[in-house]
């Protein structure tokens, strides 16, 4: 039996006011080896990947069991021998790059200061070994791929930069958390399978944190399922895909499987339109976000808008909404065209078209109650009186499946899906009958997420409201929307029945996009790759 | 990029504009005019007429706002009602004190309270970073006034190591005008310094927070490097603004000082021209006062833009 390169027993991490944030976890992990962790947010995942590097953030403390990094009880190391082990036993790749470079210094810079400051190697010899890294990452012109700034490269490029800087120590262990996630499908599949060939390459042990149990199914060697900072199930990737025990797993297993079927039906025969766009265009001074672009809602319908991340699809949705002025193309709801600015259409027109945000957090006013929030629309469009407005904000919060008594609670104290909740009892306040629903799940967990899509289409069944639902999760897609309309670049390059558009013959664009969806199985991506090739 | 410090430079240029009018204007408004000053109460209508008009106080205030603020940017101020001296050449000595003053002062504060602000943000919560919080809190907490009377009674009084009046003059050697400008120059830096400490210690702070900050402790990093090269740069703009800010008031702020020391700089020039109402000398140090802030200002402000990543090395 092969060594042990990192050994976490009976961890226990608290917050300061005593929170238990992750109870009595175990793990183990040998050399070359890859652990997928995997739960929804609030599981614990980041912090037991933390605690594996002796760090917890501000806020949080590790009070209980033992991190053995190749044998050594790591916890009672000072903090001269923690720096040691940071960086170069152990590696972190954080999920969001851009948020995790340094604005202020070149990326050669960041990816040469760990060897240089560990007394590795010096730093020419670090900087000709960055980019091999670089090389070995396929990033685009090595040799002055390092002399870039964090703000000059993409997404998916500063991921894998982050990846080389995580690799340059040569480390035992790599704790990737969530590296893929604030990534689109078709930039994901990339990363993920540069970060499989680097593990192998360097047989490097890792920790894989993952919500998403696609992607951690394509890298991971074991899966640990963790709900509520305690540990569900422990097994193979295989065991935990094809017969999860507990129950949690096997909704998550489930869920996650469904959202791959096509669950609605397009209707031969629409209902009224209740919006058009014609030959709109949008732009950002010089740049055209929005070119061209045509399409229709009919009563009732959801139309889904698709695409990688700067395709257009949000600047469309605050062109239709009048935050960005259009420079030409009209909009028309029901029949009257809208006005290109905000500040000239009339209450009604605001009434009509609602807007859900992709963050309830930063949509609602921390400092409101959730029956200030729902009952200022109610308030603003009907002028309501103070009694009525009470009665209607009771009916929405039953509508939304939120108890009547959150009316006095401040929409800070909720979670990220009651929060979106009241986004949504907010725009049905209006009454409104198109409601434009901006990835309103993508920040949200999977089984919250799901949660939110079937209050959405209970809604429209019931209220007949249409929906025009910007998202880059084709998953969602095809179990919602009647409609789809795929945007690259500005355009819409496919539109129709959502069936019809993912059916052959396929725009080279969708097929990308759905060849790019992670499945839920082990030797999926290998599979994709070998398409490719 | 360059556009943006043009629009920047332009800002300013426009704000001493309208800060002269204003000047112009507040004098202007004032009861009583530069002709009813000198010939005093007992001048008739008559006289008063003439010697306007001789003036040329009896044209539009437009006309004379452009002569003089045309004069101004030339260093043509007039000439002072009370001595008929050329302005220009009353205040050009006063200024150059001032600026030996405010400089002597900055040499010592920004250099101290950025290293002690780095030092307090480094060590938050322990022991350093506490005394220099209390420390600076209680000097920007007591007037200037009395601070300089406090160090003038144990240093000048008391302990004899320093003079109590601040006298320069032009042919002074450099030691010598040191020495004599020690104590308004430690009072001035313990007034500015507190503000300084406090913005860099908090800026450095705020960016601790940010998730570079954390991926560079997890880099195995001490906590010195870590603030000293992914935190400062970050923090770099509100500290300059700060800064800038500070070398303004040391400028500005000083009438105060320059009173309790009998040091002869511009600020002590402005409160004699006003106690004489000698407006061309008050109009003139306030548009020189608003031009040291102007200009401080707008080269904070170039350098916060020049200090940006994202605009220095554009997409």
């Amino acid at each position: 039996m092969a060594e042990t390169v990192l050994a976490i027993r009976n961890l226990r991490v608290e917050s300061i006011t005593g929170t238990v944030l992750v109870d009595d976890v175990s793990l183990e992990l040998k050399p070359g080896e890859v652990l997928g962790l995997i739960g929804e947010s609030g599981a614990g995942k980041s912090t037991i990947g933390l605690a594996a590097m002796v760090y917890a953030r501000a806020g949080c403390k590790i009070t209980g069991g033992t991190v053995e990094v190749k044998g050594a009880n790591a916890r009672t190391l000072d903090m001269e021998a923690r720096r040691e082990l940071r960086g170069r036993r152990i590696a972190y790749v954080a999920q969001s790059a851009a948020a995790s470079f340094n604005p202020a210094h070149c990326i050669m810079d960041q990816v040469c200061e760990m060897p240089v400051q560990h007394g590795m190697m010096p730093k020419a010899a670090a900087q000709a070994w960055a980019v091999e890294l670089f090389r070995s990452l396929e990033l685009p012109n090595p040799e002055t791929f390092g002399a870039r700034f964090p703000h000059q490269v993409s997404g998916g490029q500063l991921q894998r930069a982050m990846a080389a800087m995580a690799i340059s120590c040569r480390p035992d262990i790599v704790v990737f958390d969530e590296p893929t996630t604030a990534l689109d499908v078709t930039t994901q599949i990339e990363v993920l399978a540069l970060i499989k060939k680097l593990i192998k390459e360097y047989h490097t042990a890792a920790l894989y944190i993952s919500h998403d149990l696609a992607v951690v199914a394509q890298v991971a060697d074991r899966i640990m399922v963790l709900r509520g900072g305690k540990l569900v199930e422990q097994g193979t990737t295989e065991q935990i895909l094809m017969r999860p025990q507990n129950e949690y797993s096997r909704a998550l297993v489930a869920d996650r499987k469904a959202s791959d079927k096509l669950s609605v039906e397009s209707t031969a025969q629409r209902g009224a339109i209740v919006l058009s766009v014609a030959n709109a265009v949008g732009m950002y001074g010089n740049f055209t976000a929005v070119k061209n672009v045509s399409l229709s809602v009919a009563h009732g319908e959801t139309l889904a808008v698709v695409g990688e991340s700067g395709s257009g699809k949000s600047s469309l949705a605050r062109l239709i909404v009048g935050l960005l002025p259009r420079s030409a193309g009209t909009v028309t709801f029901r029949g009257r065209e809208l006005s290109s600015a905000l500040k000239n259409r009339t209450k009604e027109d605001l009434r009509k078209l609602q807007f859900i945000y992709q963050q309830p957090d930063v949509a609602l006013n921390p400092r409101q109650t959730v029956g200030e929030i729902i009952g200022r629309p109610v308030q603003f469009y009907f002028d309501r009186s103070p009694a009525d407005v009470a009665k209607r904000v009771a009916e929405l919060l039953t509508q939304v499946d939120l108890p009547l008594d959150y009316a006095q609670r401040l929409s800070s104290a909720l979670s990220g899906g009651q929060k979106q909740r009241v986004c949504i009892a907010r725009a049905l306040a209006a009454e409104p009958e198109l409601i434009i629903c901006d990835e309103p799940t993508s920040a949200l967990d999977q089984l919250v997420a799901d949660g939110i899509l079937k209050l959405l289409k209970h809604l429209q069944d019931e209220l007949g409201i249409a929906y025009l639902f910007i998202t880059h999760d084709l998953g969602i897609v095809r179990r919602i929307a009647h409609r789809t309309a795929a945007m690259l670049r500005g355009e819409i390059v496919a539109e129709g029945a959502t069936a019809a558009v993912f059916s052959p013959p396929l725009h080279p664009y969708t097929e990308r996009l759905l060849a790019s969806v992670p499945e839920v199985r082990a030797d999926w991506l290998d599979e994709v790759l070998a398409h490719r090739a | 990029m360059l556009r943006i410090i043009a629009t920047r430079v332009v800002l300013g240029i426009l704000t001493l504009l309208a800060v002269s009018i204003l000047i112009f204007a507040a004098t202007e408004i004032l009861p009583g005019d530069v002709a009813s000053a000198v010939l005093g109460q007992g001048a008739t209508p008559e006289t008063l007429r003439v010697f306007r008009k001789e003036l040329g106080l009896d044209r539009p205030a437009h006309v004379r706002y452009a002569e003089w603020f045309t004069g101004a940017i030339q260093g043509n101020f007039g000439k002072a009602l009370t001595n008929k001296r050329d302005i220009l050449t009353s205040i050009t000595p006063r200024l150059k004190n001032t600026l030996f003053l405010a400089g002597y002062a900055a040499l010592i504060a920004v250099p101290l309270s950025v290293a002690l602000g780095i030092l307090a943000a480094i060590n938050e919560g322990k022991l350093a970073d506490r005394l220099a919080n209390i420390i600076s809190l209680a000097t920007i907490s007591v007037p200037e006034f009395f601070i300089a009377y406090l160090l003038i009674l144990f240093f000048a009084v008391k302990l004899r190591y320093f003079p109590s009046l601040s006298t320069v003059f032009a042919d002074m050697p450099l030691s010598k005008k040191l020495h004599v400008t020690a104590l308004p120059a430690v009072t001035l830096t313990m007034l500015v310094a507190a503000h300084m400490l406090r913005m860099t210690r908090s800026s450095v702070l705020s960016i601790m927070s940010q998730p570079y900050i954390e991926m560079a402790f997890l880099k195995g990093l001490s906590r010195t490097r870590v603030v000293l090269t992914h935190a400062l740069p970050n923090a770099a703009a509100p500290i300059i603004t700060v800064i800038a800010l500070n070398l303004a008031y040391l400028i500005v702020g000083v009438v105060v000082i320059e009173v309790v020391f009998v040091y002869p700089g511009i600020g002590q020039f402005m409160v004699d021209g006003v106690s004489k109402r000698d407006l061309p000398v008050v109009q003139a140090c306030g548009l020189i006062f608003a031009g040291a802030f102007i200009t401080l200002n707008t080269v904070a402000d170039v350098l916060s833009i020049l200090v940006n990543p994202r605009l220095r090395h554009p997409v």
